[in-house]
């Protein structure tokens, strides 16, 4: 029952490698915080650091009304679930869960308590004899909640705590996380990579890239209203289809008249043969189709834009451009389209992609 | 897969029987001599069947020793061979876990080059440093005492390594998880690093073990009492005799005696590596 401010924090290595360069926000009691970011964005040195793992090197971290930063981890009353759940090998799946009570010297009785508490809300009650190596994944992944859960502690921090778990069960467990957190009413700081689970999760979204943070809000409306060409792209599968606004094809169509970057999300495409009045047309010739049952995406190349190599991996080349159709039906590769979206589905960012621009 | 044909599983066992008969067969021997009285074993044609003199060879090896050369008896030897192996052994254990947990989770200055300074000791056996680890011993009245037998051998850099090894291997994330869980430097050994080591701590026990109760020169240069002897030094001074016979029969009782222990040890511990091995997954 807490709230978890960050305040200019920063994380300098003795190398001079900068990890984390000055990142603020708050996460409010109970409410459910996600770090997203790409692999080596500073997302999981920024979590190690609320935990007391890694040190800070600038800022202030403030628990509870309480500041942190020379804290030990075990005093910070916080609890942690690891990537790859660190359970002890040797102990049983209650003095697992025990462990961290009875080093606080808490009393037997009431560490059963709360031990058999935790273990009948994540189902382990069958289970707490056992050694971690005779449980399954999702079983794991469970313990390790419940050795979070029986600290009580004023916030729990999960590191990926899902990345090892196959895909059925990831997303099951991404309910019962949302779920259990729910009724215990934690404040919680989540780690993922996967903007899926950052998306369904989260009550607020901290998006991060190269040790800063892009934009910080609602899910949703990061979405709808990302604030930078990073997050744009970074939000939402497939990502939204981002293409220089200055173009011939364009430039008449925008009414900025071609300045910056123009983002269109894939769903927001409709194919027709007819010219909107108010919006953007687009002719492709269509290169790949993938059908997944419920939609199906066409992948299109722009007649009018030379093809290239994408700039980084993860990114779409230039010149290609995504369409989400609705339903099995689509059209056939090789077939000339034309993909058409309504003005208040346009993006628009400066030409560095740091700044959203309203049309 | 291999083709199985009978010829090829046949000459593999003859190849087998046969190692294994030029490795027991000196054993076969010594147990055969330790079983005759002195004339026959000397007398030039070795029997191959066992004689009527095993109980009174072995009861004599052990409790009174040799009747010319008036030695100590062997259960002595026995016990001190015990005490400074098993000293050994644990010693070995002790320090070298140690060592390696600090050289493997602690951060201080000049880390790195306490493990090369360790690991370089590799390359100084007893041999090397003997002159100045007796004048030590003996500045420090340890000379015909246990600990004189067992503290110079202690620190093992094989050992450092093999822990180092082992706990590098342990992931990171359970040291963490012990420091929010509020476990210090010494739970954290005690409760998670040391049941963790235990077949690790086996494989090391048995190693040092044995090569705590092979030692010879050590022993042979700081014990001048016969009733510090330990039985590797026992079996040589029975054969090194001056004017009379050496008796053979009693030489060879001792040698079985002194390689039971051993054996012991290694079959009692297998259990335990067996069970390391089944049990791996952390």
């Amino acid at each position: 029952m807490a709230n978890v401010t960050l305040r200019n924090v920063r994380k300098t290595y003795a190398g001079g490698f900068e990890a984390i360069k000055g990142i603020d926000f708050e996460v409010g009691d109970g409410q459910f915080c996600v770090l997203v970011g790409p692999s080596g964005c500073g997302k999981s040195t920024l979590l190690r650091m609320v935990a007391g793992l890694e040190t800070i090197t600038g800022g202030e971290i403030d628990i509870g009304g309480r500041v942190v930063n020379q804290v030990e981890p075990a005093d910070r009353d916080i609890a942690m679930v690891f990537q790859n759940y660190a359970l002890y090998p040797h102990m049983s799946v209650y003095n697992n869960m025990a462990y961290g009570l009875r080093n606080r010297g808490m009393a037997e009785g009431q560490i059963k308590t709360r031990v058999t508490e935790a273990a009948r809300i994540l189902e382990l009650s069958t289970m707490l004899e056992r050694k971690p190596r005779q449980l399954s994944g999702g079983q794991r992944q469970r313990v390790a909640m419940g050795r979070a859960i029986v600290r009580q502690p004023k916030a729990f921090l999960f590191d990926e705590p899902l990345s090892n778990l196959d895909a059925k069960l990831r997303i099951a467990m991404r309910v019962e996380i949302r779920k259990l957190q729910r009724r215990l009413s934690t404040t919680s700081i989540y780690v993922t990579h996967d903007q899926l689970e950052a998306m369904t999760l989260a009550d607020i979204l901290v998006v991060m890239n190269g040790g800063m943070v892009e934009q910080i809000g609602n899910p949703l409306d990061i979405y709808q209203k990302p604030a930078t060409t990073f997050v744009a792209s970074f939000i939402g599968a497939p990502p939204m289809n981002l293409m220089p606004a200055q173009s011939d094809e364009l430039k008449s169509q925008l009414p900025s008249g071609g300045a910056g970057i123009l983002g269109i999300r894939p769903e927001d495409f409709v194919i027709t043969r007819e010219n909107v009045p108010d919006g953007v047309a687009l002719d492709l010739t269509v290169e790949a189709i993938e059908k997944v049952g419920a939609e199906t995406f066409v992948y299109g190349s722009r007649q009018s834009v030379a093809q290239g190599v994408a700039a980084n991996p993860g990114e779409l080349p230039p010149g290609e451009v995504i369409v989400r159709v609705p339903g099995a039906v689509g059209p056939a590769i090789g077939e000339r389209i034309r993909a058409v979206a309504a003005r208040d589905k346009l993006h628009l960012f400066s030409s560095d992609g740091r700044k959203r621009v309203e049309i | 897969m291999v083709e199985h044909r009978p010829l090829s599983d046949i000459i593999a066992y003859a190849i087998l029987t046969l190692g294994v008969f030029i490795v027991a067969f000196p054993v076969y021997l010594a147990l055969i001599a330790s079983t005759h009285d002195a004339a026959t074993v000397v007398g030039g044609r070795m029997p191959l069947s066992p004689g009527d003199q095993m109980l009174e060879n072995y009861y004599r090896a052990v409790f009174i020793g040799g009747a010319r050369t008036s030695r100590e008896p062997v259960a002595q030897m026995l016990i001190n061979s015990f005490i400074s192996a098993l000293g050994i052994a644990l010693g070995k254990i002790f320090i070298s876990m140690l060592s390696a947990y600090a050289v493997v989770y602690f951060r201080f200055p000049f880390r790195k080059t306490a493990f090369w300074i360790i690991f370089v000791t590799l390359m100084l056996p007893v041999e090397v440093r003997i002159y100045p680890t007796y004048k030590v011993v003996a500045d420090l009245k340890m000379l015909d005492t246990y600990a004189g037998l067992i503290l110079p051998l202690i620190a093992s850099a094989t050992g450092t390594l093999l822990f180092r090894q082992f706990f590098m291997t342990i992931p990171e994330e359970l040291l963490e998880a012990s420091r929010i869980d509020g476990a210090g430097p010494f739970r954290f050994f005690w409760d998670t690093l040391l049941p963790l080591s235990v077949t690790t701590i086996a494989a090391l026990f048995v190693i040092q073990f044995i090569y705590g109760w092979n030692q010879y020169l050590w022993p042979l240069l700081i014990t001048t009492q016969d009733s510090m002897q330990t039985i590797v030094i026992g079996i040589k001074k029975m054969l090194y005799t001056t004017d009379e016979l050496a008796e053979w029969q009693l030489a060879m009782a001792t040698a079985i005696l002194a390689m039971l222990p051993p054996v012991a040890v290694v079959v009692f511990m297998q259990r335990l590596f067996v069970r390391g091995l089944v049990e791996t997954e952390k």
